[in-house]
C-alpha cells in the first residue's frame, strides 16, 4: 500500500487512518454522535476527554474491534471496513490496550512472535527469533532479555514489550489506551524517547491519557470528546493544559484541589510508627495526627506501599513500633486493622478491590460485612440502605443499579472503592493512587472527599506517584527513598522541586521525628 | 468500552436468566416427562420414594461440595473419603460390640466416629490447600489415593461387613420413612436448607464468593481468606461422614468398590446447578436439581430398553456438557457483537 512509501520526516502526507462522522449505539444505547478523526504517519495524536467519553469505543472502532454503526473508515484514502478481533494487526493497525495483552508465563521473545512464529522445516527457529527481539531490546535500550518471563517484569517494561510486538508487526498506526497511567516519571520519559523514535520512522501514534501534561508534552494534535461527541481537534502548541481541561469537563475547573483548613499542629497523634522494618521498607518513623492528611510520595518501589501494607497486616513487621493512641498495636490481620479502624485503599482496584463480576451492593458491604450480620444472617435491608447512602455521598453513577461493577467506569469504581472502605467508620484511612486512570472532573470530587472525610476528623494518608496531587491535598509531605523516609515536608517546603530532591536522594534529613 | 460490556452483560443476563437460574429445574421436567411417557410406572409413588433417596448421597456431598467450588477450590477425595470413613465405622462399631452390645450405643458410637472421621478429612485438605499453599487438586488427588488404598488396607482387599445384630438395629435409618418419606431424602432435604442458608444468608457464604471472585480483594476486604477456605473442606468432610452414615445401613458393607466415582458424580451435580468450576458464583438449588437429574437418567434408563443402562456414563456425560453449554450463553451473543 502507498502509506509505506511516505518518506521520513515528510509530515504534510495525508492521513493513514480516517473515521469519518462515525457513529455507534450498543444495543438501543448511543455512545458515539458523528465523531471524526484522523491520524497522519509520523504524527501522536492524543485523544483525551472524561471516563465514559467514548474515547475507548472510538479506539476500538478504528482497530476493527467494534464496527461503526455509521460513517467510515479510511485507509490511505481508501474506503474500508476493518476486520474484526485483531485482525487490523495484519493491515499495520495495532491497538496496545490498557490491560496488557502478554501471556504471562511466556517469554519476552515467545510473546512478541506469538502467532506468527519463524518456523524452519516445521520446527520454531529460536535462536532466529532471539536475535530478531535482541535487535528491538537494542534498538529501545531496554535492559531485559529475550528469554526473561513477562511474569518477572515490571509494568513499564512490559509496556515496551507490547510496543517491540507492535514494531516486529511492522506497525503503521499504533494506537495506545493510557499507557503512561501505571508509569513513574522515569519510566514515562524513557517512554516517550520511544514514542520519538517511532514517530521519526513514519509511525502515525494515537495517544489516550489523562494526563494533560504529557498530553501537552508529546503530542501534535489533540482531539476532545465530551459525552460521545467530537468537541475539538487542535494543535497541541496552541492548546493550554486549562483550556484542555475545561473542553473535556464541558465547565470551568477553577477549584482542582479543595481549601486546605489549617493544620491543628496540637492534634493528638493517632498514628505513630518508629523505626519499622518490613519487606521493602529499612526503617520508617513518621507520626499521624487527629484529621490530617499526611501525603507519601516517593517512585514506585520506594516502599511506600510497603509500609502501610505491614501497618495494616497484610505483611510482616520485622521489627519496629507501630503505636496506635499512644498504645502499641500490632495488626496481624487486615481484619484485626479494621476493627481497630485503620483500612488500606489498594491502588490496585481491579486486582484487589473490587470483584468486578459481582454488584454494586456485594462490593460495598463486604469489607465492613461483620457489620452487615443479624442474627447470624446477612441483613440485606441494611445492605440496601447502605447502597442509597453511599451513592448519594459519593456520586456513584451508574445506568442501572443492578450492573457488575466490571462494568462501571474507572471513576465510579474508584467512588465505590472509597465508600466501600468508608462503611467501616475508619479512624485511619490510608488511600493509595487515590486518582490512577481516572478525569479530571471525577479526581476534583475525589480531592473534595478527602478533605472531607479530613475534616470529620479522620486522618488520611495519601499514597500518590502524582506530585501536583500530593501537593494539592497533603498538610504534610513524607518523601520516600529505598525503603526509608528521606524527608517530611510541611508548609511552604511542599513544592515538587523539594520532593523531587527527596525522592532522587539528593537531600536528606538526617534526623526526622 | 464500557457501554459495550455493559449492553452486552444486559444482553447476556437476559439470555442467562432461563438458563442459569431455571435451567436446571426445567431439565428435570423435561426429563421426568420423557421418563413417564417411556413408562407410566416411573412417576409411581415408590419409584419416586426410591428416586429421592439415591439421590441423598451425592446431593448431600454436592452441597459441601458446592461451598467448595464457590470459595475457587476443588475436593476429589469425597468418594474415597466416603468409603474409608464407612470402612472404619464398620470396624469401630464391631469392635464396640463387645463392650457396648449391639444396640443404638454402638450405632451411635460409629455415627459420632464417622462425622470425626469426615471433620479431620475436611481439615486436612483445607489445611494443606491453604497453609501448604498446594493446589486443591494436587492435595486432594493425593488423599483421593489416600483414602482409597486405606479402605482396601482395612478390608484386607475384600470387604469389611457390619456385625449383623447391628444391622437389625442400624437398618431403619435408610429403609424406614418418616412423614412419608425416607429418612435419608429428610437428611438431604435439611441439609440442603441448611446449605442455602448458609451460602446465600451469611457473611460465610459471602466470603466463599468473595474468594472464589477474586482472592486478592477478598485478602485486602479483611476476609480471613485461609480461615474460610479451609472451613469449605471441613464443611464438605461434614457432609461426607453424614452422607456415609446413611449409606452403611444400605448395604451393611464396605469394600475399595464404596463410593467410586462418587467425587466426579458430585462435581457434575454442582456444574449441572449452574456454579461456575472456577469459583464465585455458586447455588444449592442448582446442586439440589443436578443431583436429581443425574439419578433420573440412571433411573430412565432402568425403566426402558431403548438404550442399554451401560450407558448411563454416556447420558450423564452428555447432560453435564449440554447443561454447561447451555449456560454460558455464548452460542447467542457472537452474532450480536457486531
Amino acid at each position: 500500500m502507498g502509506g509505506e512509501a511516505v518518506p521520513d520526516g515528510q509530515t504534510i502526507a495525508a492521513s493513514v487512518l480516517c473515521a469519518e462522522r462515525i457513529s455507534k449505539s450498543f444495543g438501543t444505547v448511543p455512545v458515539l454522535f458523528s465523531v471524526s478523526m484522523d491520524i497522519k504517519a509520523g504524527e501522536v495524536h492524543a485523544l483525551i476527554g472524561e471516563n465514559g467519553a467514548g474515547k475507548s469505543t472510538l479506539m476500538k472502532i478504528l482497530s476493527g474491534f467494534h464496527q461503526p454503526t455509521s460513517g467510515r473508515i479510511l485507509m490511505d484514502g481508501q474506503e474500508m471496513s476493518l476486520p474484526p478481533n485483531g485482525e487490523t494487526e495484519k493491515l499495520g493497525v495495532v491497538l496496545i490496550h490498557q490491560e496488557l495483552n502478554l501471556a504471562e508465563q511466556m517469554t519476552v521473545e515467545e510473546n512478541v512472535f506469538l502467532g506468527r512464529e519463524i518456523t524452519h522445516r516445521g520446527r520454531l527457529d529460536r535462536q532466529r527469533m532471539a536475535d530478531v527481539v535482541q535487535g528491538y531490546l537494542d534498538d529501545i535500550g531496554l535492559n531485559i532479555a529475550p528469554g526473561d518471563r513477562i511474569s518477572d517484569l515490571s509494568i513499564a517494561q512490559k509496556q515496551m514489550v507490547e510496543i517491540v510486538k507492535a514494531m516486529s508487526r511492522d506497525a503503521r498506526v499504533l494506537i495506545m489506551d493510557e499507557p503512561t497511567a501505571t508509569l513513574t516519571e522515569a519510566e514515562t520519559s524513557l517512554f516517550f524517547e520511544q514514542i520519538a523514535r517511532l514517530k521519526e520512522q513514519g509511525v502515525a501514534i494515537i495517544f489516550v491519557s489523562h494526563k494533560l501534561t504529557e498530553v501537552k508534552e508529546i503530542s501534535d494534535r489533540v482531539t476532545v470528546m465530551r459525552d460521545g461527541q467530537w468537541i475539538a481537534t487542535q494543535d497541541a502548541g496552541d492548546l493550554t493544559l486549562d483550556a484542555m481541561a475545561q473542553m473535556m469537563v464541558g465547565r470551568e475547573l477553577s477549584d482542582l484541589y479543595p481549601p486546605i483548613n489549617e493544620a491543628d499542629v496540637d492534634a493528638d497523634r493517632v498514628l505513630e510508627v518508629k523505626n519499622l522494618y518490613a519487606p521493602d521498607v529499612e526503617g520508617v518513623s513518621f507520626y499521624l495526627r487527629k484529621g490530617e492528611v499526611l501525603g507519601f510520595s516517593g517512585l514506585i518501589g520506594s516502599g511506600r506501599t510497603a509500609v502501610f501494607e505491614a501497618i495494616c497486616g497484610l505483611a510482616p513487621i520485622d521489627a519496629g513500633e507501630v503505636l496506635f493512641d499512644g498504645a502499641p498495636a500490632e495488626f496481624t490481620s487486615v481484619s484485626k486493622a479494621r476493627d481497630a479502624g485503620v483500612v488500606y485503599l489498594t491502588k490496585d482496584r481491579k486486582g484487589k478491590g473490587l470483584l468486578l463480576d459481582k454488584k454494586m451492593r456485594e462490593n460495598l458491604t463486604l469489607f465492613a460485612l461483620p457489620k452487615f450480620v443479624r442474627n447470624g444472617s446477612v441483613d440485606r435491608k441494611a445492605e440496601t440502605e447502605a447502597m442509597e447512602r453511599a451513592v448519594r455521598r459519593f456520586d456513584i453513577r451508574s445506568r442501572d443499579a443492578n450492573i457488575d461493577v466490571g462494568d462501571l467506569s474507572g471513576g465510579n469504581q474508584q467512588k465505590l472503592l472509597l465508600a466501600k472502605v468508608m462503611e467501616c467508620d475508619p479512624r485511619i484511612l490510608i488511600i493509595d493512587e487515590p486518582t490512577r486512570g481516572i478525569d479530571v472532573g471525577t479526581k476534583q470530587q475525589i480531592y473534595h472527599f478527602i478533605a472531607a472525610i479530613a475534616a470529620e476528623g479522620v486522618s488520611v494518608v495519601v499514597i500518590s506517584s502524582e506530585m501536583p496531587e500530593i501537593i494539592g491535598v497533603s498538610h504534610r509531605v513524607a518523601v520516600m527513598r529505598e525503603g526509608q523516609i528521606t524527608g517530611i515536608l510541611s508548609g511552604d517546603h511542599i513544592n515538587e522541586n523539594e520532593i523531587v530532591r527527596y525522592a532522587a536522594g539528593l537531600k536528606r534529613e538526617t534526623n526526622h521525628d | 468500552m464500557t457501554e459495550t460490556a455493559m449492553t452486552q452483560t444486559q444482553k447476556s443476563r437476559f439470555q442467562n436468566f432461563d438458563f442459569k437460574t431455571a435451567g436446571p429445574a426445567i431439565a428435570l421436567i423435561i426429563l421426568c416427562i420423557i421418563g413417564f411417557l417411556l413408562n407410566p410406572a416411573f412417576l409411581s409413588e415408590g419409584n419416586i420414594t426410591n428416586l429421592l433417596t439415591r439421590s441423598a448421597f451425592i446431593g448431600i456431598i454436592a452441597v459441601g461440595a458446592t461451598f467448595v467450588i464457590t470459595a475457587g477450590g476443588i475436593d476429589l477425595s469425597v468418594g474415597s473419603m466416603a468409603a474409608v470413613i464407612a470402612g472404619v465405622m464398620i470396624i469401630v462399631m464391631n469392635g464396640a460390640v463387645e463392650t457396648f452390645g449391639t444396640g443404638v450405643t454402638t450405632v451411635l458410637i460409629g455415627c459420632g466416629c464417622s462425622v470425626i472421621l469426615g471433620l479431620g478429612a475436611g481439615f486436612i485438605n483445607g489445611f494443606l490447600t491453604t497453609k501448604g499453599k498446594i493446589e486443591a487438586f494436587i492435595v486432594t488427588l493425593g488423599t483421593m489415593g489416600i483414602f482409597r488404598s486405606l479402605v482396601t488396607y482395612f478390608a484386607d482387599g475384600g470387604t469389611l461387613s457390619l456385625n449383623y445384630d447391628i444391622r437389625g438395629v442400624y437398618r431403619p435409618v435408610y429403609y424406614d420413612s418418616f412423614a412419608g418419606l425416607p429418612i435419608p431424602v429428610w437428611v438431604f432435604i435439611v441439609v440442603a436448607i441448611c446449605g442455602w442458608l448458609l451460602l446465600n444468608r451469611t457473611a460465610f457464604g459471602r466470603y466463599c464468593t468473595a474468594i472464589g471472585s477474586n482472592e486478592s480483594v477478598a485478602k485486602y476486604s479483611a476476609i480471613r481468606v485461609d480461615r474460610i477456605k479451609t472451613w469449605t473442606y471441613v464443611l464438605q468432610g461434614l457432609c461426607v461422614s453424614l452422607a456415609t452414615i446413611i449409606y452403611v445401613p444400605r448395604l451393611g458393607s464396605a469394600s475399595s468398590s464404596t463410593g467410586v466415582l462418587w467425587e466426579l458424580e458430585a462435581i457434575a451435580a454442582v456444574i449441572i446447578g449452574g456454579t461456575v468450576l472456577k469459583g464465585g458464583y455458586g447455588r444449592i438449588g442448582g446442586t439440589i436439581l443436578g443431583a436429581l437429574i443425574l439419578t433420573t437418567i440412571g433411573n430412565i434408563l432402568n425403566f426402558t430398553d431403548m438404550i442399554s443402562n451401560y450407558l448411563n456414563g454416556t447420558m450423564q456425560g452428555l447432560i453435564i456438557i449440554v447443561a454447561v453449554w447451555l449456560q454460558r450463553g455464548d452460542w447467542g451473543r457472537k452474532h450480536k457483537n457486531n
